[in-house]
Order: C-alpha cells, then structure tokens, then sequence
C-alpha cells in the first residue's frame, strides 16, 4: 500500500466553467457509445426488427401494390426503414435515463458538481450517434433492394439521421424525466412510438389517408424528417416520373409541397424545442 | 465480535482543540408537512474525525445527511461543509465532498476504470491527473487487479469499495457514507472497515457515517445518537458507554448467598439475583482473578459484561435499536441489559 499523500483538494473556482462544461457533455455521449458497442445483441435486435418489417411488409405489399416502371415498393419503404431503426434507436437510448435510474447511475450524475444541461445535451448526443450509427447498418440491405448508393448519398443520409436521431433522443429523455418507473416506459413505447412511425410515411404514402389523420400526421414531427430522407434517396436512383408520381416523397401542407430545405428547417425547429424540454427536465430531476 | 482495528492504533483525534470544525450544523430543521423529521439539530465535526450518526431506521438520518450533502434543503437552520453554505454554494460543497449512497450507483456496463473516468469529469479533475488517481484510489480499497473489469462482474462488497473509491477521486474534505455496509456479509462488513479507517489516516479525509449497526458505530470517533429528529447524545463512545456506568461481572457458584457475603466483606458492590451473583467493578476483565480469589466458594460459570452502545441507545431512548442482523446481540447479553434497567 503507497502512503504518498493525494494531492491537495481542488481549489474554489467558479461553479461553472465552459470548458469543463463540455468536457462532461463529451463523458456522457463517450459512455452511450461505450455501452451501445458493448450491447451487441440491443444492435442486433435493433437490426432484425427493421428488416423483417421490410421483409413482411415490403415483399408482401410489393405484390399488390406492383411496380410502377421497375421501382417498386420495397424502394420505396427502405428509406422508411431507416427512419424506424434512427428513431426506435433514439427514443429508446433517450429514454435509457429510466434505466440508469433504475440502476442507481443517474444519482451519480445528479449530484455532480456540474449543470444539468451538460448532462441532458451529452445524453442526446449520445443517443442521436447511436441512433444514426443504427440506421446507418440499414445501409448494408441497399443492394439486396436495389437501392443505388452514391458516396454523396450515404453523407447525406447519416446527416439527415443525426438530425432526425437529435431531435427524437431529446424527445425521449424529456420524456423519461417525466416518469419515475418502468412500466412507464413500455406505455409511451405502445402509444407514441408506434403511431408516430405508422403515421410519418415511413411504411406507406400518406396521400390516401382520411382528414383527421391527414391531421395527425402533419403534427408528427417525424413526418419531416422521414421526408428529406425519401427525398436524398430517390434523387440517387434513376426514377421514370411514371414512379415519381406514383410514390411521392415530399410533405404536402395547406396544397403546397414543402421543399426539403423547408422539411429540414421544420425538424430542426423540433429537435430545438426537444432539446430545450430535454434540459428542462432533466433539470427539475430529483 | 472480533476486534478488526485496535483502539490504540488510533490517533488521538477527539480532543485535540488545534483541528478546524469541516462540518458545522445549527439548528437545522427539516419538516414534511406536519411531519419533523429533522427537529433543530446542532452539531461540529472536526477535521480528521470519523463521526457516526446512530440510529434506528426513520430517526432522520438519511434526511440530516441528505441535506449536509446538498441533497435536500432545509426548512430551517445552517451547515457549513468545508466553509461553504449548503444553502448559497450548494456545487462549491459538492466539490469538496464525497458520497457513497446505500443503494449503488455504478454503471456496471463499464469498468471500474471507465466509473472512476466518468467521475473525474464530472469532479473536473484535470486531464492529465487521473489515470494517476484512478491508480491511487483502487490502491486504497485493493482493487488495483480489478482496474480493468467490468463493474457486473464484481460482487456487492468490491461494488462498495469501488464506490468509495470513486467518491475519493476528486480529493474530498468530507466521505459521507450513508449505511456503508447496508447488505454485505459481516466479512465484507469487517473490511470495509478497515478500508474506512486507513482512508482516514492515508486520505487524510474526515469520515461521516450513518449506521444502525451499534457493533459499527463503535469505530467512530465520535457517535450522535439520534431519535425522533433530535441528537438526544454525542461523545466518544468511551464516554457514552461511561455514561450509563461500570461493568459487570455475574457469577454462578455452589453457594450464591456465600459468595455474595464474602464479596461484600472484600469491599464489591454485590447484588444478588436468583440465579447467581452480579458484582459491579470498574474493569470487568482484569476483576475476574481477585473475585474468583475472593469469592470462596467453588466458581461454576463467570460472564463479564461490559457496556455496549446497544445499552447506549437503550439508555437514551428507552428502546433497543431494531437489529436487522443477530450476531451483534447475543440473547443472554439482552437479558442482562433488561436485568440492568430493572
């Protein structure tokens, strides 16, 4: 056992210190990338679920729905996809502050020295890189569906994920610093996460759905982001306007077609009110 | 129980006027609703001091270390940690203090190493002093080998160590630890001891407990014994066992009223029960020879008792702190603590 004497206590300072600030912020998004790595079955699993929607929905509904000059529906879910595995990644790794709760991990940040947006920014950050590193691995199934890749198009896509990912991983630790135990977490799972995949036009196009849910969906933050993504994606392949038509990628609001530097502008607005919820939360969290 | 530090091996902390109060306690009062759970206490820790707070579960040991740790505020009252006003300079405190709670707060997806890391940035200990911390602190709870593994791997005791170690990364002035060995085996319970008191000596850091374990609290430097919200005692927990007087030797022999008779001629304080003979003495164990000597009679079985904290508490508060564990209490020094008070 050495006897050497620490060294001496840390003197007084000021209580917050920008640099110090973003050091911590930097810990806590390196810990959710520590842990995702370390969780290669939550990768996995956040892999399969994806695909067997593509599989399940796509082939089957490829043979109802057809081609329309050789594109099919399966290209045009696959960008859909890759929104679900971002945004269930997402929501999921925003909403892992019930586990370190849980677990006793959250007290321990909790009572640092340290300001609480530090913690909540590091922890969105974190998450929307695992997310975006989720739905990048979509990327893999491209040539299986006959989706062209271009070096453009995949900087693009990991640009509109992180976005996308941003936004729902501050949505999903706000929502986590508003409940207490785990079986919250199953219900806002059941009955947010599912409709808001099902009504952004990831799985299908939302031109043929009724008024009220016309409604519904342009409410669904998610609905701008799955937009651009459709949109980077098709722009690659080589599409007969025949296709175009027939699947269309662009939000339709109040008759005008959004543009997608609109759509963008629309989710960044959301990722800043998630952001700023996410901070507030966290830091009325006892 | 067996004896893990000897009490001379100890510093002579208490008493030396020279060391500076690092926790100040006045009046402080924390209500809930109608419900004080915290009733207008006051009290000084000194620097170097390891100071128990003692008390049965919901005496307000959890709220009183909760709001000295920034934790929760109080309705009434002031503390001052290391200088510092809980109240005004709540992250200046938490700077200079080290918590272990009773409930763990690791991340067992990470190593021990990658906790200790976390920590250091959130402590804002520089960059390029923490790989030589994390070195030092697992050196002081002998975790050194175990630098590399994840914490799932480690089990409930090293769990704890980990912790203390962890919350002695940024060089506290204070280590609250609150229920410290709460759900470890008396082994690890021995242990963790051990590691308390060389943190003491090695770390240099004051030490504040809470415990419901009077074995325990007999460690400490000084003890407050709390219930119902209030400090009904705080000493040494020589002078606290002093207090409620000497200790006892009971002897069974072929002839009590004989014995008790010849005892009485030599000068003891006897009294004489039904099934033997209890004499009070100033040193239970170093009295046993001359009374065997002086007694006369055959010995058949001689018990020495000598004062414990469980009488402590008993004394002070009318009721035994409620165990959770047996092996603190053996059933026959109950019955003789009962057979005191009447």
């Amino acid at each position: 056992m050495s006897s050497a004497a620490l060294p001496s206590t840390i003197a007084d300072g000021p209580d917050t210190v920008l640099r110090d600030e973003v050091r911590t912020t930097g810990m806590v998004w390196l810990r959710e990338l520590i842990r995702f790595e370390r969780t290669r079955t939550r990768i996995l699993s956040g892999f399969i679920q994806p695909v067997l929607f593509l599989l399940v929905l796509g082939w089957g509904m490829s043979g109802l729905v057809g081609t329309t000059a050789g594109f099919d529906f399966k290209k045009f879910m696959f960008p859909g996809i890759m929104a679900m595995s971002v945004v269930t990644t997402a929501i999921f790794s925003g909403m892992s502050i019930v586990w370190d709760r849980e677990f006793g991990f959250l007290r321990e940040m909790l009572v640092a020295p340290t300001s609480r947006a530090s913690l909540a920014l590091g922890k969105t950050a974190g998450g929307a890189t695992v997310a975006a590193a989720q739905g990048t691995i979509m990327l893999l199934l491209a040539p299986l569906i006959g989706v062209h890749l271009t070096a453009l198009l995949v900087i693009e896509i990991i640009g509109l994920e992180l976005l996308m990912a941003i936004a729902l991983t501050a949505f999903g630790v706000f929502v986590a610093t508003r409940i207490q135990k785990m079986e919250g977490f199953q219900v806002v799972m059941q009955l947010l996460l599912f409709p808001m995949i099902f009504l952004s036009g990831a799985l299908f196009p939302l031109n043929g759905l009724p008024g009220w849910l016309g409604v519904l969906t342009h409410i669904n933050p998610l609905t701008y982001a799955v937009a651009p993504l459709r949109q980077v994606v098709f722009a690659a392949q080589n599409m007969p306007a025949a296709a175009r038509q027939r699947f269309p990628a662009s939000v339709e609001l109040f008759g005008h077609t959004l543009s997608i530097g609109t759509e963008i502008a629309i989710v960044v607005v959301f990722a800043g009110i998630f952001i700023a919820l996410a901070i507030r939360g966290f830091s009325r969290t006892e | 129980m067996a004896t893990i530090i000897t009490r001379d091996a100890r510093p002579n902390v208490v008493g030396v006027p020279s060391r500076p109060n690092v926790i100040e306690v006045r009046d402080l009062t924390r209500r809930f609703g109608t419900f004080t759970a915290v009733d207008g206490i006051s009290f000084d820790v000194r620097e170097g001091e390891v100071f128990a707070f003692l008390g049965p579960n919901g005496a307000g040991k959890s709220t009183t270390i909760n709001m000295l740790c920034t934790l929760a505020r109080p309705t009434a009252g002031h503390v001052t940690i290391a200088g510092f006003d809980v109240a005004a300079r709540p992250k200046a405190v938490r700077r200079h203090i080290g918590l272990v709670f009773q409930e763990p707060t690791l991340d067992d997806q990470l190593t021990a190493q990658e906790n200790l890391r976390f920590h250091a940035v959130l402590y804002r200990i520089p960059s390029e002093e923490v790989d030589e911390r994390i070195a030092r602190v697992l050196d002081l709870v002998d975790l050194s080998d175990r630098r590399y593994d994840l914490v799932l791997e480690f089990s409930g005791g090293m769990a704890r160590r980990l912790e203390i170690a962890r919350a002695l990364m940024h060089v506290p002035r204070v280590l609250f630890l609150d229920e410290p060995t709460l759900g470890l085996d008396p082994q690890t319970r021995a242990l963790m001891w051990e590691d308390v008191l060389r943190l003491r000596e090695e770390a240099n850091v004051t030490v504040f407990l809470t415990t419901h374990y009077m074995d325990e609290a007999e460690y400490a430097d000084r003890i407050a014994i709390i219930d119902h919200g209030a400090i009904v005692a705080i000493d040494t927990p020589e002078a606290l066992k002093a207090t409620i007087g000497a200790d006892t030797v009971d002897l069974q022999t072929t002839d009590d009223a004989a014995a008790a008779a010849a005892l009485g001629r030599n000068g003891y304080r006897v009294e004489a029960g039904a099934d033997g003979v209890r004499v009070f003495v100033e040193h239970g164990e170093t009295a046993v020879a001359p009374l065997i000597a002086a007694v006369g009679v055959p010995v058949l079985h001689v018990h020495v008792h000598q004062p414990t904290l469980d009488d402590v508490f008993l004394h002070y508060t009318g009721r035994e702190i409620r165990e959770s564990h047996g092996e603190a209490m053996s059933s026959r020094v109950r019955a003789f603590t009962h057979a005191r008070r009447h």
